[in-house]
């Protein structure tokens, strides 16, 4: 069976700008090649995971979580190395990204399924389902701006996994939603789950991606330390104090 | 290497551009009568001017001389409006671009396509304005839905290449302004194709923006069908454009995400 997600010797390096965008310094960058310092964010990562399967990815801010999901849902290429990936992704990488402060709760749920790959038919069946699963109907009419960060997050989880994805990869959301929406996050998780379906987890908790993961990759700046069963890449995790 | 995206483009085409359209004119009192306000007083202007102030700078065949502006104002704006929120768009929806896999190309082209809603507007003020000083429609109006659309298309390669180009080079914005205000004066607006020198009017005809100003005053004033080489150029510019956009643009783009 083709794996869901597969990294090959992933390296992926970004040159520090430091905001030299302009003209001028094209120009200059053309007459007098300087070497930029470079940063690796991530060096010689593999690892490969079968649908079905989920994957805790734990590690320190800046080890690397967020750029393998970021290379995973296909925002930034690889500089060696190659990613497959099999079936339909859908990414929850920031809280409300794509929304507007200034739309309503109903119009951002349409724009952002629409940039999520979602139909007009699917768009028509589902919207009373993600609504009803996010708990802010009584706000779906209001502008976002008056949103608290539990409420957008919840919009925009039940959004992203109404897109209904073969792959989902989520990067630390899940955090912000109160106790009662969390239980509801993780029974959708596990039907998830249950159903066949890849998740890929980032987080910092180690409770949540053992309580979700039947996989974990450890992270330490850019490097794999370890990857393996979450119970024991998590315990090992533990021990080493970080 | 790229991603396959298995969505509706139709669906989100239209979600974008009402999404655009939402926040442009929900906290206005006015609302869209706003994108009346602005051709309407450039029309007045210029028409006193050019008009009555320094009459005989027009063309005294052109007349009405609203109609006459509105004919060079309304293309003119749009290209404007359209080609500068088209090569802002990668950078102004970075939070897009590095957060939502969404084809990138829809990202400027539906912002050219945003500012098509107020072009539609103003559009059929002109026609009602045309009517009301007296000139009958005509079967040539048949001709504006083909010269728009190679018009839009134009634009939307323009958008294309010069929002990737916005990503690597910041001041393209500046040099794009600076580009536009020289080009409200190499277009026909407040003066007719007919004072043209002989030996510059190629030069004019070949500038896709004038060819559409000389083909709506074709249509609209002179009541008769615009020549095929205006056509001709049209098609040949937005083909052009389309293709060396799209270029561009895809080689551009596999780096947008380390530049924005």
């Amino acid at each position: 069976m083709l794996p869901a997600l597969r990294f090959d010797h992933v390296t992926k390096t970004f040159v520090h700008h430091a905001g030299r965008m302009l003209l001028r310094d094209r120009v200059i960058e053309m007459i007098k090649p300087s070497r930029r310092p470079r940063f690796e964010a991530l060096k010689d990562v593999s690892f490969e995971l079968a649908p079905g399967e989920s994957l805790g990815l734990i590690g320190a801010n800046g080890a690397g979580k967020s750029t393998i999901l970021n290379l995973a849902t296909g925002l930034a290429q690889p500089d060696h190395g190659s990613i497959s990936v099999n079936g339909r992704v859908t990414a929850l990488l920031e809280l409300g990204a794509g929304f507007h402060p200034d739309l309503t709760g109903a119009e951002n749920v349409r724009v952002n399924a629409a940039m999520m790959g979602m139909t007009r038919r699917q768009m028509m069946d589902r919207f009373d389902e993600i609504v009803d699963f996010s708990g802010v109907r009584e706000f779906i009419n209001e502008p976002l701006r008056v949103y608290s960060a539990g409420m957008t997050m919840r919009l925009a989880f039940s959004v992203a996994i109404a897109v209904d994805p073969e792959l989902l990869l989520v990067d630390e959301v899940l955090g912000v939603g109160d106790q009662a929406f969390y239980a509801r996050c993780m029974e959708k998780i596990r039907s998830f789950q249950s159903a066949g379906k890849t998740i890929v987890l980032a987080s910092h908790s180690a409770e949540l991606i053992t309580m979700l993961c039947q996989r974990a990759l450890w992270m330490e700046r850019g490097r794999v330390v370890m990857q393996g069963v979450a119970a024991e890449v998590i315990a090992a995790y533990r021990a080493s104090g970080t | 290497m790229e991603r396959h995206w298995g969505g509706d483009y139709v669906f989100l085409f239209e979600n974008l551009i009402l999404k655009d359209f939402r926040i442009r004119y929900r906290n206005m009192s006015l609302g869209i009568l706003w994108s009346l306000i602005n051709p309407l007083v450039m029309m007045g202007v210029l028409s006193l001017i050019f008009g009555r102030v320094l009459a005989g700078g027009g063309d005294p065949h052109n007349q009405p001389f609203p109609v006459f502006i509105l004919c060079g104002l309304v293309p003119f704006n749009f290209f404007v409006g359209a080609l500068m929120t088209g090569a802002t768009s990668i950078v102004d929806n970075a939070g897009l671009i590095k957060r939502v896999l969404v084809p990138r190309e829809v990202v400027p082209v539906a912002a050219v396509l945003s500012n098509c809603v107020h072009l539609l507007i103003q559009i059929a003020l002109l026609l009602l304005l045309t009517v009301a000083f007296g000139l009958r429609p005509n079967r040539y109006w048949f001709w504006l839905p083909v010269i728009w659309a190679l018009y839009v298309a134009f634009v939307c390669g323009l958008a294309l290449g010069s929002s990737a180009i916005n990503v690597y080079i910041r001041d393209t914005r500046y040099v794009l302004e600076s580009f536009t205000t020289v080009l409200f004066w190499l277009v026909p607006i407040f003066y007719s194709f007919s004072i043209i020198p002989q030996k510059y009017a190629d030069i004019y005809r070949v500038n896709p923006v004038a060819a559409l100003v000389f083909a709506m005053r074709n249509i609209l004033m002179d009541g008769i069908a615009p020549p095929m080489s205006i056509i001709e150029n049209l098609t040949i510019a937005a083909s052009f454009a389309v293709g060396a956009g799209l270029l561009i643009f895809r080689r551009l783009k596999p780096r947008f995400y380390e530049h924005i």
